[in-house]
């Protein structure tokens, strides 16, 4: 019998349909992937099972838990299940946690209020419970509190709040979608076997096919609402018998075309880091004491040919963004230099860093909070023209910034409006746009695709291919994802605790990895073409 | 209010229809507007001359004649409410001028730079907002005399603090925002930041804030007149009416009565306004509905 069962749901929030007919089952110890991209009704499912929709929310269909009609559950009955029999687990580590209580006091909450167990006797199921999850009593002890955790062990202990109390069924909304891909293997390892230790029901919602194929043993895939396909990983995934499913494969392992790979000892460098450190003053610990000052970037050198396409890939807190930071002159190095074009830029007043500017610029990872949402579109793409040296008359501006648009694909139309009318993709294109209309020489992108479905991310990819080609633009691409890198640079530097342990063409170290830290990120990689071979090979 | 606040052309039809949805909004906005009106039309009109005492008329209940009675030299109350009015709406109107007008850059500014100017500028900003602002008003009048402009300055004042706080907490949300750091990567000065992106962003804030002080900008201005170091005579205030209404209350209670309740349904109005403004800005709200 099926632990979830989920027969005809229909959802609409106000007069927006959010669910149509949905089916879906979980059965006790089962994996149950739901897959599909932003807007497709993922997390409204996942919360019509908690029932804590908003408001306006009406649902109707069958939806049943363990015998229970979730739907006509009174509210005292849901209290009941939430948290003891149904867990959750969350995105976002960093919002998921109260940052005033202790993590201890956090996990032991949920414990104490469902059993009614004594303070005591909580914290010592508590205790129990985070020793499960990788949280060890002696480097972790209960009296921490969120922030003095890093991503991965902040997510640890939502599991831990989620599974105390041995629920039945396991909801994991993007678990891992926050964290670097080394976490996210540790965290999926960890799901795994706490499904496996208490039979628990997991359905596991996500955006990346790669990561249900490893751990799902069935997968729906969710588009608009409705399913479009659903049944067995590794027969779905590996027959693709619905067009939506061999699409969302494909823009998973999407490779845009290039041309001409660059060849890179032709002319001098565009960018070169010299020995750059930089070092953030440790805490104060008294009136007259500091720690130790923490080095986050460690003697890096590197450099850079013009349309040269390199990536910068690591884990997070590796320093890959100080280091960007610092090549783009917003913070400085604590010593070396970096020298663009031939020219230093460490040390440089804003007023002579103009030329510098206007051949560097940038684009960052969240397409929401890149942009300010009181200001038009034309202000926002023009905003890097204001370092020409002789500034263009309104009418110049606008046809600069129709010119950019178009050429990121955007309708020149586009510029009246506010960044809230565009999505996540058209957003990520607006800010491609504003990066290439003062013509730079060098874009550093800081993690650009990987708030994007994958679909968009696909698109997003074609593009920076295509404008490489076109004007001849070196990429810096700062990321965790080796797909990224893979698909649209030709060298990679593998950056680790602050320092470069690795570098070469973008195959090679990718294929044939030789320091620890990149074997790591190679292995931990999701890799859609070798989990469903695996899957195929277990089920013979 | 002479505050602009940027909003999205397209939403703002959106915005109104809510707003007009808001109890407390639509509320506090009638209030205030008719507070408003009455203060401009007394400068038309008023249906009596409240400079001109009859005192054959003095201390008169309310009738048809005089609505809200007369005082003890014979003026009409209702014509004084409404000229006081005038006094009272300048008064709270330049004193949160001057505390916007100096404390918004001052917080802005100490947000953009950070550090030792910050601290600097912030402890000094507490130093000032340590004093009880009524006091404080009562020793700058006492000192630079009574009057309409020193309770003006007085008030202003202990306005800066306040908002500089504001400006500066949400100054310091926006700035560690990408937006910010794209804006930087573009080349632009930390005052051009603080102007382009900034400021409209903590627009909201400070209206909310705005329509909170100018209601406590009106308390303290009938408290001083009370005290009899704002408007002088004849000009008639909300305060000094008050004031002289108080030794009279058993035999003219109306004296006390009108004056006080124009001056609680202006607070009250002000603050229903604010705390509207605030509902039908508030983020979390737009996305709820």
């Amino acid at each position: 019998m099926s632990l979830l069962e989920i027969d005809n749901l229909s959802l609409t929030i106000g007069d927006t349909q959010i669910l149509k007919d949905m089916e879906l089952s979980v059965a006790p110890g089962e994996v149950m992937g739901l897959v599909g991209e932003s807007g497709s009704g993922k997390s409204m499912t996942a919360l019509t099972v908690m029932r804590l929709l908003p408001h306006a929310a009406r649902a109707t269909g069958r939806l049943t838990f363990d015998g229970i009609d979730i739907l006509a559950a009174t509210e005292d009955q849901m209290c009941a299940l939430r948290g003891d029999d149904i867990g959750m687990v969350f995105q976002e580590p960093m919002t998921a946690l109260n940052p005033v209580k202790t993590i201890g006091e956090q996990v032991a909450e949920g414990i104490r209020w469902h059993t009614k167990a004594t303070r005591a006797a909580a914290e010592e199921r508590a205790r129990k419970m985070l020793d499960r999850v990788g949280l060890p009593q002696a480097k972790f002890p209960m009296s921490r509190y969120p922030h003095e955790l890093s991503g991965g062990q902040r997510q640890r202990v939502v599991i831990a709040i989620a599974c105390a109390l041995k629920p039945k069924l396991l909801i994991a909304d993007e678990p891992t979608t926050a964290l670097d891909v080394v976490l996210q293997a540790q965290i999926l390892d960890l799901l795994r076997d706490l499904v496996a230790e208490s039979r628990m029901g997991l359905l596991l919602i996500s955006h990346d096919l790669a990561v249900v194929t490893e751990m799902a043993d069935r997968i729906t895939i969710l588009r608009r609402g409705e399913v479009m396909e659903a049944g067995d990983t590794a027969r779905t995934l590996s027959e693709q018998l619905h067009p939506y499913t061999r699409q969302l494969a494909q823009a998973s392992m999407h490779v845009p075309a290039r041309a001409r790979t660059h060849d890179a000892s032709q002319s001098k460098p565009l960018l070169q880091v010299e020995s750059v450190t930089r070092d953030y003053p440790g805490r104060r610990t008294s009136l007259f004491k500091r720690a130790a000052s923490i080095r986050a970037v460690d003697n890096v050198s590197l450099s850079m040919q013009p349309g040269q396409s390199v990536a910068l890939v690591g884990r997070s807190g590796c320093g890959k963004s100080t280091l960007a930071r610092m090549i783009l002159a917003l913070d400085k190095p604590s010593s070396g230099t970096i020298r663009f074009r031939g020219e230093a830029v460490t040390g440089k007043s804003e007023a002579e860093l103009k030329p510098a500017r206007r051949d560097m610029q940038v684009v960052f990872q969240d397409p929401y909070g890149s942009f300010d949402p009181r200001q038009k579109v034309e202000k926002l793409v023009a905003e890097p023209l204001h370092v020409l040296d002789k500034k263009p008359t309104r009418a110049e501006r606008r046809e600069m910034v129709a010119h950019a648009l178009h050429e990121v694909g955007l309708d020149q139309r586009d510029m009246d409006k506010y960044p809230h009318e565009f999505s996540g993709g058209q957003r990520q294109r607006l800010s491609i746009a504003r990066a290439i209309i003062t013509r730079p020489k060098l874009v550093v992108a800081d993690e650009p695709v990987s708030a994007l479905d994958v679909s968009i991310r696909a698109q997003i990819l074609d593009l920076f291919a295509e404008l490489n080609q076109k004007l001849g633009i070196a990429y810096l691409f700062i990321t965790h994802d080796l797909t990224v890198a893979r698909a649209i640079t030709d060298e990679v530097l593998v950056m680790h605790d602050g320092r470069i342990v690795e570098r070469g063409k973008t195959s090679e170290v990718l294929d044939h990895p030789q320091s620890e830290a990149a074997r790591a990120l190679v292995a931990a990689a999701p890799d859609l073409h070798r989990a469903i071979a695996r899957r195929m090979q277990e089920q013979g | 209010m002479t505050l602009h606040i940027d909003i999205p052309e397209e939403t703002l039809s959106g915005i109104l229809a809510k707003a007009f949805r808001n109890t407390a909004f639509v509320t506090g906005f009638v209030i205030t507007v008719l507070i408003l009106a009455m203060a401009v039309i007394s400068y038309v009109w008023t249906p009596y001359d409240v400079t001109k005492l009859v005192i054959a008329d003095k201390t008169q209940g309310p009738s048809l004649a005089h609505w809200f009675g007369t005082d003890h030299f014979g003026r009409d109350i209702l014509s004084m409410i409404m000229v006081g009015a005038r006094n009272s709406i300048a008064v709270a109107l330049v004193a949160v001028g001057i505390g916007m007008g100096v404390g918004v850059p001052l917080g802005a500014f100490a947000a953009a730079r950070g550090g030792l100017v910050d601290e600097a500028l912030m402890r000094v900003n507490d130093l000032v907002f340590a004093f009880p602002a009524l006091l404080s008003a009562i020793m700058i009048t006492a000192i630079f005399g009574p009057g309409a402009v020193n309770a003006i300055i007085a008030i202003g004042i202990f306005n800066i603090p306040v908002f500089a706080r504001v400006a500066r907490a949400g100054a310091l949300a926006i700035w560690p925002r990408e937006f910010i750091l794209a804006a930087r990567a573009a080349g632009k000065s930390s005052t051009q930041i603080s102007i382009e992106h900034v400021l409209p962003n903590i627009a909201t804030l400070l209206l909310v804030q705005g329509t909170i002080q100018f209601a406590l900008g009106i308390l303290a201005e009938a408290g001083l007149s009370y005290l009899g170091l704002g408007a002088q005579p004849p000009m008639p205030s909300w305060g000094r009416m008050l004031f002289d209404a108080q030794t009279r209350m058993v035999v003219a209670p109306w004296m006390a009565i009108f004056p006080g309740m124009a001056i609680v349904i202006t607070v009250l109005g002000l603050n229903l306004l604010g705390d509207g403004i605030a509902d039908i800005l508030d983020p979390r709200s737009r996305r709820q509905r």
